[in-house]
């Protein structure tokens, strides 16, 4: 692999994406065949902004049919070291969509000296998104929820992206995935202005708790293996990600809270026979 | 039709080295120390948009003398060569060595090929576990790749530069010392360099991830035991020194023949620091340890 150098009128610039197309990179020339394919869009991802910044959080479950092909894989990342991106969709597109995502962060900012805004991270990962949209047609979609910590304003921000790579802010919360719906009613009820950080912490984990009671694509905790949701928190200080330990005493007062709720003296409905 | 003089081929290299070595000679030097805290580079420098010393990847940096532009294209290259490399295979497949080699072929086969030689002097930094993994290849104009262990100086005054350096590395220094040390050796017997005329970076030792980082103006003001030149604008009458960084009076030889108030060699600069700005100049909390610096 050698150094790169090109003429004036042919260099690719800040972009890591033009650059692999300015060498021949095999992964920007992939072809796709004919057909759908039925990769299933199993997840819940969702972004809450709180008082300090961002929570974003995941479900750990992978499906392909009515098959769960993974207990435990990561579907929220950092971006940088001010954002995040959280994925929903075909595990294997969205994962490489990631990578080259935080490449071309990265990239930009080595190349260039300086960090880009929010917004331009936010259309950098809309045309990544766009540029999937073959895929997307066959089945491969990927749709992702971007969020971070805009230093030049203070706050935190999220974005949430449609498949033809629409790019939406959000001021309060997102969610993305198969279990988006039920997540995001628990938000929209959940939410408050100025929420605190455990507040946020819990309000996530209580989202998609529900998610995944509603929708078998989503994962709940699963104690016995000792697997709990990502969740990581972006605040001026960074991306940080929760301890398992954290997220697991979350679960366990949501679970507290559930059973007092339920106790009750009147009998459980019984199935007719 | 015209007929080409003859012009030996040994005639022919000379020429450009010279060429080379009189452009380069024109810039003001960098230098890079291996600490234990990781692998420090220092340049003069006073611009702070105009970069000498920038990132490459995870454990690898770069620094530049002689020719901006052709420095920042080779540069540019080198974060293009490792953001591939490490998109194709992985980003532990990474290393300096092979930029380094790669580089040398680019500025080898300009040199020979090429009617003008690229005016740089570059240097490939890796940052190790410890500090005897290091690596640090200084590469020249025409190519040649020198591996160095420990320091490097790079650009017009390289060999004084070197020289002052050899004299004050030791084994185990820490950033502090380090930073003191590079600073007096750019500094040469003359002057004094402060926080406002260097630009500084170190790759951390020990981390994950990225290790390069940019020290600014505060911390290196800190670090150096003299407060950063900018803020000290408080209405006085002493002309802000940041416009002749170059030879400004308070110079501290460390020999002779030079104003009175000089003891120390590096960080004397904190001997006029309660004077200027009478605010909140980092100086006293640096000038506690900043001693070994001879």
């Amino acid at each position: 692999m050698d150094v790169p150098l090109f003429r004036p009128g042919s260099d690719p610039g800040s972009s890591f994406v033009e650059l692999l197309r300015a060498v021949d990179h095999p992964q920007s020339s992939q072809q796709l065949g004919q057909g759908t394919l039925d990769a299933g869009h199993a997840t819940t991802v969702l972004a809450i902004r709180y008082a300090d910044g961002v929570v974003m959080a995941g479900d750990r479950r992978a499906t392909a049919g009515n098959l769960i092909a993974h207990h435990a894989i990561r579907k929220v990342f950092p971006a940088d070291r001010h954002s995040g991106v959280a994925i929903a969709g075909a595990a294997g597109p969205a994962t490489e969509m990631v990578r080259l995502f935080q490449l071309q962060l990265e990239h930009y900012e080595k190349v260039e000296g300086t960090e880009l805004s929010l917004d331009g991270k936010a259309n950098q990962l809309g045309t990544m998104v766009r540029a999937n949209l073959p895929a997307a047609m066959q089945g491969l979609a990927v749709v992702p929820l971007f969020a971070g910590y805009d230093r030049r304003r203070s706050i935190g921000r999220l974005y949430q992206f449609d498949v033809t790579g629409g790019r939406y802010e959000e001021r309060d919360h997102a969610t993305s995935g198969s279990g988006s719906l039920h997540a995001g009613t628990v938000l929209k009820l959940g939410f408050d202005e100025g929420l605190n950080l455990d507040a946020a912490i819990e309000l996530a984990v209580e989202a998609l708790y529900y998610a995944a009671d509603e929708d078998s694509a989503t994962g709940g905790p699963d104690p016995i293996r000792g697997i709990y949701p990502v969740v990581a928190t972006i605040t001026t200080e960074g991306f940080s990600e929760r301890t398992t330990d954290e997220v697991a005493a979350a679960f366990e007062r949501l679970q507290g809270r559930l059973r007092n709720r339920n106790r009750s003296d009147y009998p459980a409905p019984r199935d007719q026979p | 039709m015209t007929m080409p003089f003859y012009v030996p081929p040994e005639q022919v290299v000379q020429d450009k080295a010279e060429y080379a070595r009189k452009g380069i000679a024109r810039g003001r030097s960098l230098t890079a120390l291996a600490c234990v805290d990781g692998v420090l580079l220092c340049a003069e420098n006073t611009s702070r948009t105009l970069r000498k010393i920038s990132e490459i990847y995870d454990r690898i940096a770069f620094g530049g003398v002689g020719r901006y532009n052709e420095f920042d294209q080779l540069r540019i290259a080198g974060v293009r060569h490792a953001d591939l490399k490490g998109y194709t295979y992985s980003r532990e497949d990474v290393d300096s060595r092979s930029l380094a080699n790669q580089y040398a072929q680019l500025l080898g086969n300009i040199f020979t090929h090429e009617m003008k030689p690229m005016e740089v002097e570059i240097l490939v930094a890796e940052v190790g576990p410890d500090p005897a993994s290091d690596q640090l290849y200084h590469i020249l104009y025409d190519g040649t790749v020198v591996d160095e262990e420990n320091l490097s100086a790079l650009g017009g005054d390289a060999e004084s530069v070197l020289e002052g350096l050899r004299g004050s590395w030791q084994q185990g220094m820490d950033l502090r010392q380090a930073l003191q040390a590079a600073a007096a050796a750019l500094s040469g017997p003359e002057r004094t360099l402060t926080a406002g005329d260097l630009e500084a970076a170190i790759l951390t030792r020990g981390g994950t991830g990225r290790a390069f980082k940019r020290l600014d103006d505060e911390t290196l003001g800190q670090l150096l035991g003299t407060p950063p030149a900018a803020p000290a604008h408080s209405g006085d009458a002493e002309p802000p020194d940041t416009e002749a960084p170059a030879h400004s009076g308070d110079a501290d030889a460390p020999a002779d023949a030079e104003p009175p108030e000089t003891e120390a060699p590096v960080n004397s600069g904190d001997a006029e620091a309660p004077a200027e700005s009478g605010g909140t100049e980092p100086g006293g909390a640096g000038a506690g340890d900043g001693d070994a610096s001879g």
